[in-house]
């Protein structure tokens, strides 16, 4: 396993501990308070996600991506079903495309609000965290409107929705933007200027962007590094082609590029460019019947595909191998959060236990989808 | 570089390696195991292949007779263009090269595999199980996996019998 | 005065001097653990409804006695107060359980003491020291064994963590209050609190009253460093390391539950009054109201005292719910490397100004 230094003490973080994201266990090998070594242990919450998509046919195993990434449920779907497509074949109405986007993009910023916040209350800050919590539930309120769920929804189904976009939703869209974009200069006011905030976290945990691509890290915390990469925009699915929107990369503002406030600044910008681009989607959505490319039978033909989307956490993949069966043979989750995960060892080492914690939370990461 | 062009490259300083298979995509290509960790140096570090991003390593069991296989995706970000490796193992004793020095992402995504189908990486530096407990017996996504009865005195349940699923 | 007084009156009655002297101290402490247990319970109301409001919920609400917690929340603490009395007494089996046991208690006895001196108002203090000032910081140093115990009696990592992290900063951050609360005391040349509050009659430029923190830019400093440096001292946001919940959960309080955590919460609130008490009668006039010659006898000096002190303690739970805290090295940086030199500057220049201008 390893071996312990005479002078090191093994403190072990979890794995039920207020601050680990989930039920995560980390071996810190410290000395003093300093870091020297990080072993995470994984597996508390693995479901055999794999197995089961195995023995279940296609349509079924959408709300099993549902509960892997629990936070950002629209987009788990979104990657599955532009896999499925892909592999298919099969061309969604434009309505769909739009609304999809929509959706997608909403859950982005519910679940950048539920990261951010939650990192301010592992820095101490308590109050932001309500303060973001707060209009996340609108936009959960509107979720629930629209498909009767709060949080796993099996909204995105291959071919098409589950549900058409309710009553008036375009109207409750628009004003909930309208309420948000000053909310974001609310919060930037009370946490991210905050001078003791800005302590916590300017050049702690800088990820260099060779670590990074190396170590597989991609989404927000690549882009924190310095590396434009965004796979809506380079390799686009879906209609991302159409909207205009900004990639925010880390640029060293207050530290160095690459820490831990430049992770934390890239999702505050990323949020904006949400509800930019769900502004343009809700103008040119046009109508028709979401139900229409449904297929009565999923059965794919035989051959696998690789796809990869843009989720709230970075590159989600789905691996999915096709033999003609209703079931799949293979249908394996590359996680985001999985590798940006791998990379705490490497930046925390030389830290103090508190920058520990500020690291693992500005990563980002949620353990349903790293164990699945 | 198209993917002939990717393969070309690769065959002239490492022949033999790339096997013929018709069944393959055309994003696809299948190796075989006895060079790879050359081959995959020198995907990453040739200029015009720069294969820097590994983005998904997956297992696969072709079948209760069939072989074993590694996917290994590859991007490059300077190049924009990917690459799938296909390597196939013998089923009794599945082992291959490690890659995890070149692509620290590597030391994960194949402590996953081994876990999962009992794939041996040699050379990697600390290989044992991440997502099952440590002493868990036998290799879960295999199709001929069978579950253990139980684990430290707990119950293990077992799978549904595959029926009527039409 | 309080026990002066009882001495007095046992006087009166017969000559018993030592039991006297024992029956009015006791007799004397029971108000005072009366004001301790008030006020813990009207503090962590305030708290909670206070942050509630900061973040944008409502807090404890309920309906009426009997229903719920009493309207607006009002019966949540004492509801609160009988669990923690009746909840199981659980001592780690792994603990070395004398320390354990004492720990809390030791904790208390550094607030209870303290608060002996704090001058509520011109009558209404239970002993009034000659070296009041020097008493209250004394005294306040107690609580570190406390602390340090109850990390180390827990047997538990984070405990310990904890602890060492909060011995070190209180240890540290009684330098510069100690250092700024040598400004008022220069300034009217005693340690007594009665005439400190006694110095700082009238007005100065006609129009503000002559409270310490008016007379000159270095004392006005020497309060800020002084109030931001017993936060520290009692362990709130931003100095919250050693109870970091999101780290350390809990800190060295982890192992303690029921009545045992409950005296550390009394002792913890009792703190909070005690450097708000201190601050107040020394740097912020006392008992004595901010408009000089206008309310300004008698019961209308506790009702100033508590209002001063009652804004420094909403000032400090303003804080909490605000900043983030601080890394451990951080806060001895801001202590060892900022606040004390500028304590010490305010000491110098308090002693040049009251040269030049008498």
């Amino acid at each position: 396993m390893g071996v312990v230094k005479g002078d090191q003490m093994i403190l072990n973080i979890g794995p039920q501990h207020p601050s680990t994201h989930g039920v995560l266990r980390l071996e810190v090998m410290t000395d003093g308070e300093i870091v020297s070594e990080i072993r995470p242990h994984l597996g508390y919450l693995h479901r055999c996600f794999e197995k089961h998509c195995e023995n279940v046919t296609y349509e079924q195993v959408i709300p099993f991506t549902d509960r892997c990434d629990y936070l950002a449920s629209m987009n788990s779907n979104f990657g599955y079903v532009v896999a499925m497509e892909e592999l298919m074949e099969i061309k969604v109405p434009e309505r769909v495309e739009y609304i999809r986007v929509i959706m997608g993009e909403l859950n982005r910023i519910a679940s950048h609000l539920l990261a951010l916040g939650v990192y301010g209350l592992d820095i101490g800050a308590f109050t932001p965290f309500l303060y973001m919590l707060r209009d996340r539930e609108r936009i959960l309120d509107m979720f629930e409107y629209t498909c009767g769920a709060r949080l796993l929804y099996n909204y995105m189904w291959v071919g098409g929705l589950s549900h058409d976009l309710p009553k008036d939703f375009e109207k409750i869209c628009i004003d909930f933007l309208d309420y948000f974009e000053p909310q974001i200069s609310e919060y930037n006011q009370l946490l991210t200027y905050n001078k003791i905030f800005v302590e916590r976290t300017a050049d702690v945990g800088v990820l260099p962007a060779d670590v990074a691509v190396s170590y597989g890290v991609t989404g927000p915390n690549l882009r924190a590094s310095g590396v434009k990469w965004d796979v809506r925009k380079d390799e686009p699915y879906s209609i991302y082609d159409r909207f205009d929107f900004e990639v925010p990369i880390g640029t060293g503002e207050l530290g160095t590029i690459g820490d831990c406030f430049d992770r934390y600044l890239v999702r505050m910008q990323e949020v904006r460019e949400s509800v930019k681009i769900i502004r343009q989607a809700l103008k040119d959505i046009p109508g028709g019947d979401v139900h229409q490319a449904l297929p009565k039978k999923i059965r794919p033909p035989k051959g696998s595909v690789y796809r990869r989307t843009e989720s709230p956490r970075g590159d989600l993949g789905y691996y999915i191998v096709s033999d003609g069966t209703p079931v799949a043979s293979r249908l394996k989750m590359r996680s985001p959060a999985f590798t940006s995960l791998s990379v705490l060892d490497e930046i925390s080492r030389g830290w103090m236990i508190s920058d520990v914690i500020a690291i693992l939370g500005s990563l980002d990461i949620v353990l349903g989808e790293i164990d699945r | 570089m198209t993917l002939a062009e990717i393969k070309v490259a690769i065959e002239s300083l490492f022949p033999g390696t790339i096997l013929e298979n018709e069944e393959l995509a055309d994003h696809q290509v299948e190796f075989k195991g006895d060079q790879w960790l050359e081959v995959a140096t020198f995907m990453k570090n040739d200029p015009d292949l720069s294969f820097d991003q590994l983005e998904c390593i997956t297992g696969f069991d072709t079948g209760v007779e069939g072989s074993l296989q590694t996917r290994y995706n590859f991007h490059s970000m300077e190049h924009r263009h990917k690459i799938e490796v296909i390597i196939s193992h013998d089923r009794e004793n599945p082992k291959v090269a490690s890659i995890e020095k070149i692509w620290r992402i590597g030391d994960w995504f194949e402590r996953e595999t081994y876990d999962m189908f009992g794939i041996v990486y040699e050379g990697h530096r600390d290989l044992r199980r991440i997502l099952c407990p440590d002493d868990w017996e036998g290799w879960p996504l295999r199709k001929d996996y069978e579950g253990q009865l139980d684990y430290h005195g707990i119950m293990v349940p077992k799978m549904k019998e595959e029926s009527g699923w039409e | 005065m309080t026990v002066d007084m009882l001495i007095d009156w046992f006087a009166t009655i017969g000559d018993f001097p030592v039991l006297a002297f024992i029956l009015a101290v006791v007799i004397s402490g029971i108000p005072l653990f009366l004001v301790m247990a008030l006020n813990a319970m009207v503090a962590v109301y305030v708290e909670r409804k206070v942050s509630a409001f900061m973040m944008d919920r409502i807090g404890p609400m309920g309906q009426g006695p009997g229903l719920h917690a009493g309207k607006w929340g009002l019966l949540q603490t004492a509801a609160d107060a009988v669990k923690l009395l009746v909840k199981e007494d659980t001592v780690p089996e792994s603990s070395d359980k004398v320390l354990f046991k004492m720990a809390p208690f030791i904790i208390f006895i550094g607030a209870f003491l303290g608060l002996a001196a704090v001058p509520f108002s011109s009558t209404l203090q239970i002993v009034d020291f000659n070296v009041g000032v020097f008493y209250i910081i004394a005294v306040g140093s107690i609580s570190v064994i406390g602390i340090v115990m109850a990390g180390w009696a827990s047997n538990n990592k984070w405990s310990l963590y904890g602890a060492m992290r909060s011995a070190a900063q209180i240890i540290s951050y009684e330098i510069p209050a100690g250092l700024s609360i040598i400004v008022p005391i220069m300034m009217a040349s005693t340690m007594n609190l009665q005439e400190l509050i006694h110095y700082q009659s009238g007005t100065v430029w006609g129009v503000l009253p002559n409270w310490i923190i008016f007379n000159n830019p270095f004392s006005f400093l020497a309060f800020f460093i002084f109030f931001i440096s017993v936060i520290a001292e009692t362990n709130r946001t931003p100095f919250d390391i050693p109870e970091a919940e999101s780290e350390l959960v809990a800190g060295w309080m982890t192992e303690y539950s029921g009545f045992r955590w409950a005296i550390f919460f009394l002792s913890e609130y009792a703190n909070m009054l005690i450097v708000s008490g201190l601050a107040v009668a020394g740097f912020l006039g006392g008992w004595r109201s901010p408009i000089p010659g206008l309310f300004d006898s008698g019961a209308w000096g506790l009702f100033w005292f508590m209002g001063k002190v009652a804004s420094l303690i909403f000032v400090m739970m303003w804080f909490r719910w605000t900043f983030p805290r601080l890394r451990v090295d951080q806060l001895m940086h801001v202590c060892w490397k900022v606040f004390i030199p500028i304590a010490m500057l305010n000491i110098f220049g308090v002693g040049i100004w009251k040269l030049i201008f008498g």
